[in-house]
């Protein structure tokens, strides 16, 4: 199925934007097979004939990457099952260092023979690519770790939960929406597992078991006097979590203007909401253009946070490899050795992380063998640091890697990518009501629409699902047509105020893009609702 | 394994068929070799080779379907793969929207998708046309990064009920942005074709060394309304959101920005200015696609939007049916017709403009008009009595290419260009068009 096909076919071409383009639509697996791993001792087995072919012709380094990636999604729309599909992709991918120049090649025939072919293409690549080379490839010292596991703490395996317990709950979500006013709504359970063994010839020998979820939903309401219509997609977060992240618990529940959801999420709840809500954005005041101050909630703010913080803290595009696709970035090395670029005022702490329970981007190691941790990137408003890989770490004059490398599959080479990238809550105590109080004129923003940011990151565009005014501290009721434009610099430096640590919540993508070929991440970013002054608001309708 | 001949592909799905004892069976199978080379820093930073082998077995009792596919071809594979599709498309509830699959078709004859030149593409001749593309950038004083891709496949589907379909398809696509050292100018070039003959990476990466050097020291103009020219490669970004909004589903059910009250569309009704004209034909020397789809409909070639009227939609089979239109599928590319002009030729017509080079990250903001926003980049100058005079700071813009396409002022010459969003590849000519709505300026270059 081509990827267009795929999500028009879900109603994803309207309500999503974030989906990956490569990877997920490999290959269909069907519905019964058991969702058995491959034995350890054959991954390492043929790992090591990748590593001893390598070897054999000449590699200086290796490393080898066994994947499983499996996916499931249960598609429906409004009283009908649309698609059930399992799509399980397996092979190898082998990186080389030879003559001082990666070389990589992949195969998803697992024979002796062809792995070591596969291994001999990856030398002959790179000794052919050397010749272009400016200067050798300078690895980060790394230790072998020997044979070591990591698995996502889930509680419910998302994959043994039935397939009608799936359809039968997205069915009840699609009704309690139609019930709700709504015309259309295309609802969804997506399911990934992904199976990595990683060996080095360091010698590593790493197996981890990856588990993230993602439900749903999209809902469309029409005026059919009027020909115009409003849309409202589900406020949940794709989770590092199991089938538990379906459980609704009331504690993980915060009732604001709308109800919004932290740990676990009432897809039931949510629908009903939005059903209603797509009838009052018909209704809703068109916004007047110009200066407000912004109320951001988490399900909105991680977006902003992804595209203006985490992007321009890649390293590999700040040093210029990304500059043909991606893009560079404003976050120049020189601003970080000043000590004192203010990225963003005193209020401003970013830290990047693989470790947070629940978030998309936590693993035991990278792929390239690394540790995860936790590091700070902001720090009061000023640059401190960068994400990191094996090859950039003596660029930085650090003496291990950060442990930012990742490849969306055994078929693509891993490459520097975004970690869970989070805004630290507020020191003082603050709610989300103590907030909204202090703001005269403003809008109340609750979750990610229509983004868009310049190739250096400084200026961007970012639309939301429900716009709420602010007058005099008061919520005073629905606005629609709010998009808001800014700088990156000047918006973390408007910064007024950051809810404390009980409003912190999770959000994030499955398909942030990077790379040529292009590959998708997934990718948490934490933050409590905060307050920005002063950013410009455009009204986005238009007569065609 | 990988690429199958017409001959092998037959035997093998045959065979597969032979094991299908469901109501309906129908069998996709393909395979590629693919290629890549990246560099950056005017050094080559990652590269790679894969091959990939899939087949796809449905098959259906009822309303009932399941899928199951493999990566492995010995006889009790084959069998065991189908017998699974019978079992999953027996646990499966009924979709109401599932239709019986198609009998024999009658395809127009193979286009011409597949050169041997392409398919023979390997890790040294990427390497060769990445050292002339760094020579260029460092020449100039330029830093490159770059990125050049290769692919050669084939695919075909079998069903029972008689359907046989097979092509082989190539592809190369070679992309490169050269910097200014002290990265005060940037210029990119892109470049896709079938035929790798056709490909001067050369010239393509000379230009993209001209734009960078070009837009070095930019001024800031006040955002607002300009009359811009866009080059094939900022066009294609806009264009292609209007063609991926044809769908006849969505129009009808009043959520597209084709759709008008009480269920009715602007089908039949002129949208855009009279001399768009934009087609698909998978014959087209230029651009050659596969004359059939992936679920066995033919491609032929047919007019999306003719003299400003939108002619057809397309339709999924299922909609069809309930709607008894014919089943139009989507086109795998498309093809606007131009005029006479250069692009140095609406440069000189013009007395006060933007000329636009690269658009970037384009996203949608509103559905309802097709309202896209996103932003200059790689080279953006200020054109004042039919002249370039400076390069300008990068702009975002908020424009719907509906209300852009009615706004032209002309067409040049078309020209192959691949999509820097979505990789989809058209003929299409440079724009020139008034009231393009640039909203704020920025500072990235």
């Amino acid at each position: 199925m081509k990827r267009r096909d795929f999500l028009y076919n879900s109603g994803l071409g309207v309500g999503s934007l974030l989906l990956p383009a490569t990877g997920l639509f490999a290959k269909t697996v069907p519905l019964d097979q058991p969702w058995t791993t491959v034995d350890t001792a054959d991954k390492k087995r043929m790992a090591d004939i990748a590593l001893n072919a390598a070897k054999s012709k000449g590699a200086t380094y290796t490393d080898v990457r066994i994947g499983r990636y499996l996916n499931q999604f249960v598609v429906t729309r409004e009283d009908k099952v649309q698609n059930i599909v399992n799509t399980e992709s397996y092979g190898m991918g082998i990186r080389v260092i030879a003559n001082g120049a990666w070389g990589f090649a992949a195969t998803d025939n697992m024979t002796n023979d062809s792995i070591a072919k596969a291994a001999a293409l990856a030398v002959s690549i790179a000794k052919e690519n050397s010749r272009l080379l400016k200067e050798p490839v300078q690895l980060a010292p790394q230790k072998g770790y020997g044979e070591v596991s990591w698995k996502t703490p889930i509680k419910k395996n998302a994959f043994d939960v039935p397939i009608k317990e799936k359809v039968d709950l997205l069915l009840n979500v699609n009704g309690e929406a139609m019930k709700a006013g709504a015309n259309y709504i295309t609802s969804l359970t997506f399911l990934v597992n992904e199976q990595k063994y990683f060996a080095s010839s360091e010698g590593s020998y790493i197996d981890q078991d990856i588990h993230r979820v993602w439900p749903a939903f999209f809902i469309t309401t029409i005026d059919s006097a009027t020909g115009k219509f409003e849309t409202r997609n589900s406020l949940s977060a794709p989770s590092g979590m199991g089938w538990e992240y379906m459980d609704a618990r009331p504690e993980d529940k915060i009732h604001s203007a709308t109800t919004l959801y932290n740990k676990s999420y009432d897809m039931l709840e949510d629908a009903k909401a939005a059903g209603r809500q797509t009838g009052e954005k018909l209704k809703a005041k068109s916004v007047e253009p110009g200066k407000y101050d912004l109320v951001l909630d988490p399900s909105h703010l991680w977006l902003t946070i992804h595209e203006s913080v985490g992007h321009p803290t890649e390293l590999d595009r700040v040093l210029g490899y990304e500059a043909n696709f991606a893009g560079t970035s404003f976050l120049t090395l020189d601003k970080w050795q000043s000590k004192k670029f203010n990225f963003g005022n005193k209020l401003i702490n970013i830290k990047a992380d693989r470790l947070q329970p629940g978030s998309l981007g936590a693993m035991g190691y990278d792929d390239e063998g690394v540790k995860c941790g936790e590091w700070d990137l902001i720090k009061d408003g000023i640059l401190v640091n960068y994400q990191v890989i094996r090859d950039q770490a003596h660029i930085l004059g650090l003496k291990q890697s950060q442990g930012c490398c990742y490849a969306d599959s055994w078929s693509d080479v891993q490459f520097q990518r975004m970690p869970n990238v989070s805004l630290q809550p507020g020191k003082e105590k603050k709610s989300v009501d103590d907030i909204i109080k202090g703001v005269e004129k403003g809008i109340y923003i609750v979750g990610d629409g229509s983004f868009s940011i310049d190739q250096q990151r400084y200026n961007f565009q970012f639309g939301g699902q429900l716009f709420y005014e602010i007058k005099n501290g008061k919520i005073a009721g629905m606005l629609r047509d709010v998009a808001y434009q800014s700088n990156t610099q000047e918006f973390w430096n408007s910064c007024a105020a950051i809810a404390d640590a009980r409003d912190y919540r999770l959000g994030g993508a499955f398909g942030d893009g990077k790379g040529q070929p292009p590959q998708s991440n997934s990718v948490s970013h934490g933050a409590a609702t905060a307050r920005f002054n002063g950013i410009n608001v455009i009204n986005t309708a238009r007569k065609i | 394994m990988p690429i199958l001949t017409k001959d092998e592909a037959q035997a093998l799905m045959k065979k597969v068929l032979s094991y299908s004892k469901s109501e309906e069976c129908e069998v996709n199978l393909n395979g590629s070799d693919n290629g890549n080379i990246r560099y950056a820093l005017n050094s080559v930073s990652t590269s790679g080779g894969i091959s990939q082998n899939q087949l796809v077995v449905q098959s259906a009792y009822g309303k009932k379907s399941g899928v199951a596919t493999i990566n492995e071809f010995d006889d009790a594979s084959l069998e065991k793969v189908v017998k699974r599709s019978e079992e999953l498309a027996k646990l499966a509830p009924d979709n109401p929207e599932y239709v019986s699959i198609l009998g024999p078709q009658t395809y127009e004859s193979d286009s011409k998708t597949f050169e041997a030149a392409t398919a023979a593409i390997d890790a040294k001749f990427r390497a060769d046309q990445v050292q002339k593309s760094l020579q260029i950038a460092r020449d100039n004083k330029l830093t490159a990064a770059g990125f050049l891709e290769n692919s050669a496949g084939f695919a075909a589907m079998m069903n029972s009920k008689g359907l046989f379909a097979y092509n082989t398809s190539t592809n190369v696509n070679f992309n490169v942005t050269l910097r200014t050292a002290e990265s005060t100018g940037s210029g990119y070039a892109i470049r896709g074709y079938t035929d790798v003959n056709k490909l001067d990476v050369a010239a393509a990466t000379q230009i993209a060394a001209k734009k960078a050097t070009g837009s070095a020291g930019a001024k800031a103009i006040e955002p607002g309304k300009y009359t811009v020219i866009l080059e094939p490669a900022a066009g294609m970004v806009l264009l292609e959101q209007l063609i991926f909004n044809l769908d006849a589903r969505q129009a009808e059910e009043g959520r597209s920005f084709l759709s008008k009250a009480d269920g009715k569309t602007k089908q039949g009704e002129k949208i855009v200015d009279e001399r768009v004209t934009i087609y698909s034909d998978p014959h087209n020397a230029d651009l050659p696609t596969s004359v059939w789809t992936g679920d066995g409909r033919p491609q032929e070639k047919i007019n999306w939007i003719n003299k400003g009227v939108v002619e057809n939609l397309y339709y999924s089979r299922y909609w069809a049916q309930k709607k008894n239109v014919k089943a139009i599928p989507g086109p795998d590319s498309f093809i606007m017709n131009g005029g006479t002009s250069t692009l140095e030729d609406l440069i000189k017509s013009t007395e006060k403009g933007v000329l636009v080079t690269k658009l970037w990250y384009i996203r949608s903001v509103d559905p309802q008009t097709l309202l896209q926003t996103g932003l200059t980049r790689d080279g953006t100058f200020y054109i004042e009595n039919g002249q370039i005079k400076f390069p300008i700071k990068n702009f975002r813009f908020n424009e719907s290419p509906v209300i852009m396409l009615n706004n032209v002022d002309a067409f040049g010459i078309p020209e192959r260009i691949v999509s820097t969003e979505s990789n989809t590849h058209a003929l299409i000519p440079p724009m020139k068009l008034r009231d393009f709505t640039f909203t704020s300026l920025s500072d990235a270059i």
